[in-house]
């Protein structure tokens, strides 16, 4: 059973390096969309791989949120903005690309400092739970289209999600609904916004966004 | 040292331009066409070795030199990779280095007798071609130290040895990023598509090719030798990986070894079919890929 | 009693979707909020039990912020009325670069104003952290169209940073969830509930490694909400593009409600003897917020801005004020009531100056005590009160934080304290002193006619009570405010 959680942990991680590397809007979507079902299946192998039904039922919920709906509701609004790839982002793919690997390598080395005082299943399930996390951050915070700004968001909800699962028998369904909840609102009304900024601005750049300073 | 090993290097030497054939099979197939005979690459190699080459005046030594230790080089590092049920000829601590350095010393001398030609073209292959190769060394080379970390061996031989059906249970993740980091590492480093195109005969766009136009004759022939005989090396060592079939018998070993490699063909033959060449910005990106899988396979097993 | 805090305004917000008419309307809203402010009031002379197995519950924090809340929303709603009879419907002309827009329905923008209030009333409802998250969320949300109701590019620019950066703050909160359930969970045995109650009996079982990274993400995370420098990046430009009713609203209660949440983690912490910690974190963030909001007021041209920065400044003062505890968490406790207060006003007062000028800019605005004389009465008043000139209240709880740093031998902080604020006194002084007096520029109509009840009062009141506030202190809240203060480790 081991193995295939650190299967999908290695397959999280690549998927995170891809979403680092690649320029076109419509393959990050997609990569998104996989990264989604691939945390889907996640509930079902973390605690053993028993037959749960409570577990089914969330895991098909979260393939079908994550894996279906959000990339449909973005590749929508990627086809009526009409944007199809990122262009010249904060930082460079090629940099981003070599700075992944360096940041897990980070994310090892804080899992192993903060050691989880519970019966783990894993113990690559914590740092590439940071990793994700890292990872949606930094595509927030380097990339200038809206739309690859909410992916980056959902990136960072996957990443808190997955170390979520850790808890997932230890704490009640509230707090998977919360983020189920949270994701799909989110997207929703950053959806919405988009929307919106494009007819106002007729891009979806938000590094033009800037007449309010100071 | 097992004298019997040196078997390796015949095989090597017999079978490696073999593998030429069946990827040009494979693509003809894709293509619907009939294609060139299997053992094509033999025929073309003989009838260069039968003919005079052509040198031009501004050319020194080095020129002539090149294909001669190049292929010398490739060939002597076929004496460190272990092959189906045989280990290599050598095994020492450390010898994959001088494996890697060895085929480095091949393609030094390629680029030399390229810049020799004075050819504004022949350099800017040249430039390319370190280019590329300085990308993809690093990702095959922490590769290799993920495959040393994770067998606790430093020698190439016991390396693959140290890598069975049962590693695959449980190490599965890193030995297959190793092996898809190795499998771009094979493709940059014998031009093959994505990273360029063996049969574009364009100068703007090539890299191997480009650098190998003056050469004629017995030298060419050297040099598709040569770059015959380092995709099988790179190919064994990766089947190495890929097919570890350490059953202790001969037969057994050698014959899933040679299938890989068979496989390995057909699969190169099937991208080239189905890809096209990726713009030349573009293959930085690919081999730095590469090199973050490789990175991540060995963060995975040094944990 | 507590379902009905929360239902009334959901319910309320579901009818002014349905109903069509403005004024039928308008009566709801405010009755809604007179209701609501009504059972709050109730709420302080019966307590009203705990429901849904404690994870409800009306605490003495709880409810000091409520009453806050409360208190603000229905000054808001009053003036809301004002405010949305004066806005045209049809689409207008914007007025700093001429483009055309809409504004946001009616209908809409105050079923999301009562939303925001049924999820801010949750926030300071919720004893499980888990559930104060959500409702934490659920403010976002809510308030995203309320900053958007003028529809043009400036709002929608600054919505659009307010949904990022607090989504992602958040979500970072969640993670300190995470972190808080991992210190709360035992090998063998039963793990301690995310209720607060629960967290702080057990406080010397928890994880400590974990409840402190816990601590320090949701500093972070509810932080960012709070606006504490350098977390406070989408709090200028949302304050000044919403309309001035939702400035109020945002400053003078979601700030304070991003404080409460921060407050409960800090309870954990303390009751884990882990309030060093969290109390030197505090001071930190505190400090940055007040001096980075001191940078940004000295070279303010914008007077919504300023106004913004003043908050970022507030909530620093407040974090602050907690971080030193003894008497200053009893400073902080009274300058959370009094900062509110002011800001709501200071916030009616400039949406009046904003209508009647059409400007932002404090430059181009003079005269204002000649143009619409009570609310340049009120704007001086308003800026006596936020840089803490005594009677008002602000100047007793800043004061009484200075003190305590004094008692507790923090001279440093302390200095650094007081010299900002002389700062901020300066450059505030500038620029409002220059907006109220001096010669109209040409061309301001003499508008007496656009100060009614609606948008006087309101601000009046709200001043009038924080004048009180610097006189007296009922004794009722009083002990209430000591009780808080005790809770979150002061006296």
């Amino acid at each position: 059973m081991d193995n295939s959680i650190d299967t999908i942990m290695v397959l999280l991680v690549l998927m995170n390096l891809m979403l680092l590397g690649l320029s076109s809007l419509g393959t990050c979507i997609r990569v998104v969309a996989a990264q989604g079902i691939t945390l889907g299946i996640l509930p079902l192998v973390i605690h053993g791989g028993i037959f749960d039904i409570r577990l089914t039922l969330f895991s098909a919920a979260i393939v079908g949120l994550k894996g279906i709906v959000f990339p449909l509701l973005l590749s929508w609004a990627m086809r009526d903005v009409n944007a199809q790839r990122e262009v010249e982002p904060f930082i460079g793919y090629g940099k981003s690309v070599i700075a992944g690997p360096l940041a897990l390598a980070v994310c090892m080395w804080l899992g192993s400092r903060l050691p989880l005082p519970l019966d783990i299943v894993s113990p690559m399930v914590m740092p590439v739970a940071f990793f994700t996390i890292m990872c949606g951050l930094f595509l927030i915070v380097s990339r200038k289209k809206a739309l690859s700004q909410v992916l980056g968001y959902i990136v960072l909800e996957n990443g808190i999600y997955t170390f979520g699962m850790v808890l997932a028998e230890k704490q009640p369904l509230l707090v998977e609904l919360g983020i189920l909840l949270d994701v799909f609102v989110a997207v929703f009304v950053m959806g919405i916004v988009i929307f919106h900024i494009n007819r106002e601005f007729d891009h979806i750049d938000t590094d033009r966004l800037s007449s309010l300073r100071s | 040292m097992n004298l019997i090993s040196i078997a390796n290097s015949v095989l090597a030497v017999l079978l490696a331009p073999l593998m030429f054939g069946i990827i040009n099979r494979t693509k003809a197939v894709f293509a619907g066409r009939t294609g060139q005979p299997l053992l094509q690459a033999y025929y073309d190699i003989s009838k260069l070795f039968q003919k005079g080459a052509v040198y031009s005046n501004t050319t020194t030594w080095v020129f002539r030199a090149g294909p001669i230790v190049g292929f010398a080089a490739v060939l002597a590092a076929t004496v460190f990779v272990p092959f189906g049920g045989l280990p290599a000829l050598f095994a020492f601590k450390g010898d994959f280095v001088v494996m890697v350095y060895f085929l480095g010393l091949a393609r030094f001398m390629t680029v030399l007798s390229a810049l020799d030609t004075g050819s504004s073209f022949e350099g800017m292959g040249a430039s390319r071609e370190v280019t590329f190769s300085a990308l993809a060394e690093p990702s095959f080379l922490i590769g290799l130290a993920a495959i040393a970390k994770y067998t606790g061996h430093i020698s190439l031989s016991p390396m693959l040895a140290g890598i069975n059906a049962a590693s695959w249970g449980h190490a599965a993740p890193a030995l297959a990023l190793i092996g898809l980091a190795f499998f771009v590492v094979l493709l940059a480093e014998n031009c093959r598509i994505p990273v360029d195109d063996p049969n574009t005969h364009l100068e703007l766009t090539m890299i191997h090719e480009v650098m190998v136009l003056d050469h004629s004759g017995p030298d060419l022939g050297f040099i598709i030798y040569s770059s015959t005989l380092k995709l099988w090396l790179l190919g064994s060592v990766l089947i190495g990986i890929i097919v570890p079939v350490h059953s202790g018998i001969f037969l057994l070993d050698t014959v899933s070894s040679l299938l890989g490699m068979l496989g390995l063909a057909v699969v190169i033959g099937i991208i080239e079919s189905t890809m096209a060449r990726l713009r030349l910005l573009h293959v930085p990106q690919l081999l730095l890929g590469a090199t973050a899988l490789s990175i991540l396979a060995l963060v995975l097993v040094l944990r | 009693m507590i379902p009905a805090l929360i239902l009334v305004p959901i319910v309320a917000a579901a009818l002014s979707l349905i109903i069509r008419h403005d004024n039928l309307r308008r009566v709801l809203f405010v009755s809604a909020a007179l209701t609501h402010s009504g059972l709050t009031f109730v709420a302080w002379s019966c307590t009203p039990e705990a429901i849904l197995n404690g994870w409800l519950m009306l605490d003495a924090p709880g409810l000091l912020f409520l009453s806050i809340t409360s208190v603000l929303f229905l000054a808001a709603s009053f003036y809301a009325v004002g405010y949305l009879n004066f806005e045209k419907k049809q689409e207008k002309q914007d007025f700093e670069d001429g483009s055309f827009f809409t504004n946001t329905p009616e209908a809409i923008f105050i079923a999301c104003l009562l939303a925001f209030l049924a999820t801010m009333t949750i926030v300071t409802v919720s004893q499980h952290l888990g559930l104060l998250w959500v409702a934490m969320e659920a403010t976002t949300l809510a308030t995203a169209p309320l900053i958007y109701f003028h529809r043009h590019h400036r709002s929608l620019e600054a919505t659009w940073k307010y949904l990022l950066i607090c989504s992602v703050g958040i979500a970072i909160a969640l993670l300190g969830n995470f972190f808080l359930a991992v210190a709360a969970s035992k090998t063998g045995g039963q793990d301690t509930r995310l209720l607060l109650s629960d967290l702080i009996q057990q406080g010397n079982t928890l994880n400590v490694p974990w409840l402190r990274a816990a601590f320090l993400f949701f500093l972070v995370g509810y932080g960012t909400k709070m606006g504490l420098a350098p977390l406070h990046t989408w709090l200028p430009d949302a304050h000044s593009e919403s309309p001035s009713i939702v400035s109020a609203l945002l400053s003078g209660a979601l700030l304070n409600c991003a404080f409460l949440a921060i407050l409960r983690s800090h309870q954990v912490l303390s009751a884990a003897g882990q309030s060093e910690f969290s109390s030197s974190l505090l001071i930190v963030f505190g400090l940055i917020s007040i001096i980075w909001a001191a940078v940004f007021i000295l070279g303010q041209t914008d007077y919504k801005r300023m106004l913004a920065y003043s908050s970022v400044e507030h909530m620093g003062i407040l974090a602050l004020g907690v971080g030193v505890s003894g008497a200053a968490a009893f400073g902080a406790m009274l300058h959370v009531v009094n900062h509110s207060l002011t800001k709501g006003m200071l916030f009616f007062v400039a949406g009046n100056i904003l209508a009647a000028y059409k400007t932002k800019a404090s430059k181009d605005v003079r005269g204002i005590i000649g143009i619409i004389p009570a609310s340049g009465v009120l704007w001086l008043a308003g800026f006596a009160a936020i840089v803490g000139l005594p009677p008002f209240g602000i100047f007793l709880s800043e004061f009484t934080i200075a003190k305590a740093m004094f008692e507790q031998h923090r001279t440093g902080i302390a200095i650094a304290y007081l010299a900002v604020l002389a700062l901020i006194f300066i450059s505030m002084s500038r620029i409002f002193l220059n907006m109220a007096q001096g010669k109209a520029p040409q061309g301001i109509p003499a508008q007496a006619g656009s100060e009614t009840i609606f948008n006087i009062l309101p601000p009046a009141l709200l001043g009038v009570t924080t004048l009180i506030f610097g006189l007296y202190i009922p004794p009722f809240m009083n002990t209430a405010l000591h009780e808080v203060a005790k809770a979150i480790g002061g006296f």
